[in-house]
């Protein structure tokens, strides 16, 4: 692990937003490392800084100071196209709300990115045919996203952000509409994806889905507060069984005592 | 990846169908006006056109003076100031194409039962040369006929049916006056003069036979007028010119007296009449731009709306690695099929009734291909330049606020 170049490196990111009161600072100093393969969960309450931290690693946003490496290439100094090719090849998006678009059937949408790779039509259907029958939708290529349920819904959207191959996903949420059933079945799908060695980070509110990921990152107020291997309730009986749903704050663990565990005197990790 | 965008752009236009269908609508009104009002203005230039070469190219009119008698003076023609001497001076003059001195009036000329009154020109054979008048049947009158002024005559076509009907003139006798004339040919049919004189409505017979047996004057040689056709048109100033201090040293006129002759330039004349039609056909086009410009307007109000209703959709799309550019060419290749394909539309239709005005009605209505290609070339322009600004925007949007957008 340790000779193989991370597929993020981020070192000393700061984001912040003009407001009328002056800068507004969302992500204050934030370095994280994810090597290939891994399986990373970022929680955090809203407005920790995570959906912005995430948006800067899907190079839809840029840091205002610090550096970003994604696959060996600093991302800081591309120009607009660079980071759409970026997103385009490098990186696959699920979002909570599964975004596919409604006019298009599912191959067409599952297919998507791969017209603006450039490749030709014919290549284009048998991709997205073969990833649908991935996800197990592969009788649904005609249907139009709004006669499918949301689960189905995700999951074909998990199959247009694999298309092209990426080597990392980036999920925000992606369960956040659906029930815990449903959820599990579109976590089942990124387990088995990771498990093929694609890179994925996963932002959750929800304990049961994090712990899918290997590692589990927190936010809090712009910061890294807990950075660490997922531990599983079985593995330490002492604890009491995580609460699916429930305010998640202080329900993962951190690693040293010392730092406390409601929030309150957490220091950002270096 | 064209392909691809062009179905989308499909896909796109078909899901608001009713939308689609008016913003078009817009661009078909806009380039049917624009192509049929194209059309109407080129057919009155084009009418223009034909009265004017229908009168002879580069011509001059030179008209005899007036005279006054007991204070009554008799107006331009009365005078019997030039002749037929001037006219063949004239002719000398470098420049000068051709020169007809011409004696008009007016006779009743009669065909057996039939009988009919014309104008009656007394002119030379060079007449139909600067009138550039061609014999429909029969031949002109000849110099010999001018010499031993025969009893000869052509006819102009309103003549020749109200006289003959059915029957062909060439070779008959009519009497004019007291005299029988043969007619020798009939003139080909020249139509209204651009003051709405019936040019048809015309005999010709040779000069000094007008002036000795049909009218008679007491100043022999004497005409009324002289037409004088130059040989260029970028030389009738010069020939003006020297054409006027030709007469004036003739008819001995010193410095300060007025010219015994009025000139007229009939280029001039048809110049302003070209010029007329010309600014007509101008001012219907731009008329019917207007339409078109409010057309593209139509086509930009749509597309912006489309831009806001499709945010989220422009957000999926860049954060799945569409660059700017393939945005901004979607966008504006749906406002480029709009114009085009309601351009195309406008075409036919604009083609159409301006087929069917030329049909129904017998106003002149021109389709040059120049004028299609143009209004072609201008709705394209307009989808492109209206339909950059949505575009862009487009483009533009922030993928984070396009995906949040709801």
């Amino acid at each position: 692990m340790a000779a193989s170049q991370p597929v993020i490196r981020v070192e000393g990111l700061h984001k912040s937003y003009e407001t009328p009161a002056g800068p507004f600072p969302v992500l204050k100093d934030v370095n994280l490392s994810i090597a290939p393969g891994e399986f990373v969960a970022v929680m955090g309450p809203s407005g920790s800084g995570k959906s912005t931290f995430m948006n800067i690693l899907g190079c839809l946003d840029r840091p205002s100071a610090g550096h970003y490496v994604l696959d060996g290439r600093s991302v800081d100094e591309l120009s607009k196209d660079e980071l759409a090719l970026l997103r385009n090849r490098t990186i696959g998006f699920v979002f909570q709300g599964f975004n596919l678009l409604p006019r298009m059937n599912l191959e067409d949408n599952v297919a998507l990115p791969l017209v603006y790779y450039g490749v030709d039509r014919e290549e284009r259907r048998a991709r997205a045919r073969e990833m649908l029958q991935r996800v197990g939708l592969g009788n649904y290529a005609k249907s139009l996203p709004n006669r499918i349920s949301g689960g189905q819904q995700q999951r074909v959207a998990i199959a247009r952000a694999l298309v092209n191959q990426p080597r990392l996903i980036l999920a925000d949420e992606p369960t956040g509409n659906l029930d815990s059933h449903t959820g599990e079945e579109v976590m089942t799908l990124f387990d088995e994806f990771n498990r093929e060695g694609i890179t994925i980070v996963l932002v959750t509110h929800e304990a049961d889905i994090a712990r899918h990921a290997k590692r589990q990152v927190r936010f809090l107020d712009g910061c890294i507060v807990h950075d660490g291997p997922t531990e599983h309730p079985d593995d330490n009986p002492s604890h009491p069984p995580l609460v699916r749903g429930g305010a998640d704050l202080g329900r993962v663990e951190t690693p040293s005592p010392d730092k406390g565990r409601d929030g309150e005197g957490l220091a950002c990790l270096e | 990846m064209l392909a691809a965008m062009l179905g989308e752009a499909w896909h796109a236009m078909g899901a608001n169908r009713l939308r689609t269908f008016l913003t078009m609508l817009g661009m078909v009104i806009g380039v049917g006006a624009v192509v049929l009002m194209m059309a109407v203005g080129q057919g009155a230039q084009y009418a223009v056109s034909q009265s004017i070469s229908s009168m002879g190219s580069n011509l001059f009119i030179l008209i005899s003076g007036s005279t006054t008698s007991g204070g009554v003076r008799s107006g331009s023609g009365g005078a019997p100031s030039l002749t037929v001497v001037d006219a063949e001076a004239i002719a000398e003059l470098p420049g000068v194409q051709a020169v007809a001195p011409v004696h008009t009036g007016r006779t009743q000329m009669v065909y057996g039962p039939n009988n009919w009154s014309a104008s009656t020109y007394g002119t030379t054979p060079s007449y139909l040369d600067v009138r550039s008048w061609t014999m429909a049947s029969g031949y002109p009158f000849t110099e010999s006929d001018l010499r031993s002024s025969t009893r000869v005559a052509l006819i102009g076509k309103t003549v020749a049916d109200n006289l003959f009907g059915d029957e062909d003139p060439v070779g008959k006798t009519i009497r004019v006056g007291q005299s029988p004339f043969m007619i020798l040919g009939v003139l080909a049919a020249k139509g209204q003069s651009l003051d709405g004189r019936d040019q048809d409505d015309t005999m010709l017979i040779p000069l000094t036979t007008a002036q000795r047996k049909v009218y008679g004057t007491p100043f022999q040689g004497a005409v009324r007028m002289i037409m004088v056709q130059a040989e260029t048109a970028s030389g009738m100033p010069a020939v003006e010119k020297s054409m006027v201090s030709l007469l004036r040293q003739r008819h001995r006129l010193r410095e300060g007296v007025d010219n015994d002759f009025y000139l007229r330039n009939l280029a001039e004349v048809a110049d302003s009449a070209a010029e007329t039609a010309r600014i007509m056909s101008m001012l219907l086009g731009a008329i019917a731009s207007v339409s078109l410009l409010v057309g593209g307007i139509g086509i930009m109000n749509i597309m912006l709306v489309s831009v806001t209703e499709r945010t989220r959709e422009i957000g999926i799309r860049l954060a799945i690695g569409s660059r700017e550019r393939d945005i901004l060419l979607q966008f504006l290749l749906e406002a480029i099929i709009i114009s085009v394909v309601g351009c195309f539309i406008g075409l036919v239709l604009g083609v159409g009734g301006a087929l069917l005005a030329n049909a129904l009605t017998d106003a002149m209505v021109v389709i040059s291909g120049s004028s299609v290609l143009v209004a072609f070339g201008v709705a394209a322009s307009v989808g492109v330049f209206f339909g950059f600004y949505p575009a862009r925007k487009a483009a533009r949007l922030d993928p984070i606020e396009a995906l949040r957008y709801q």
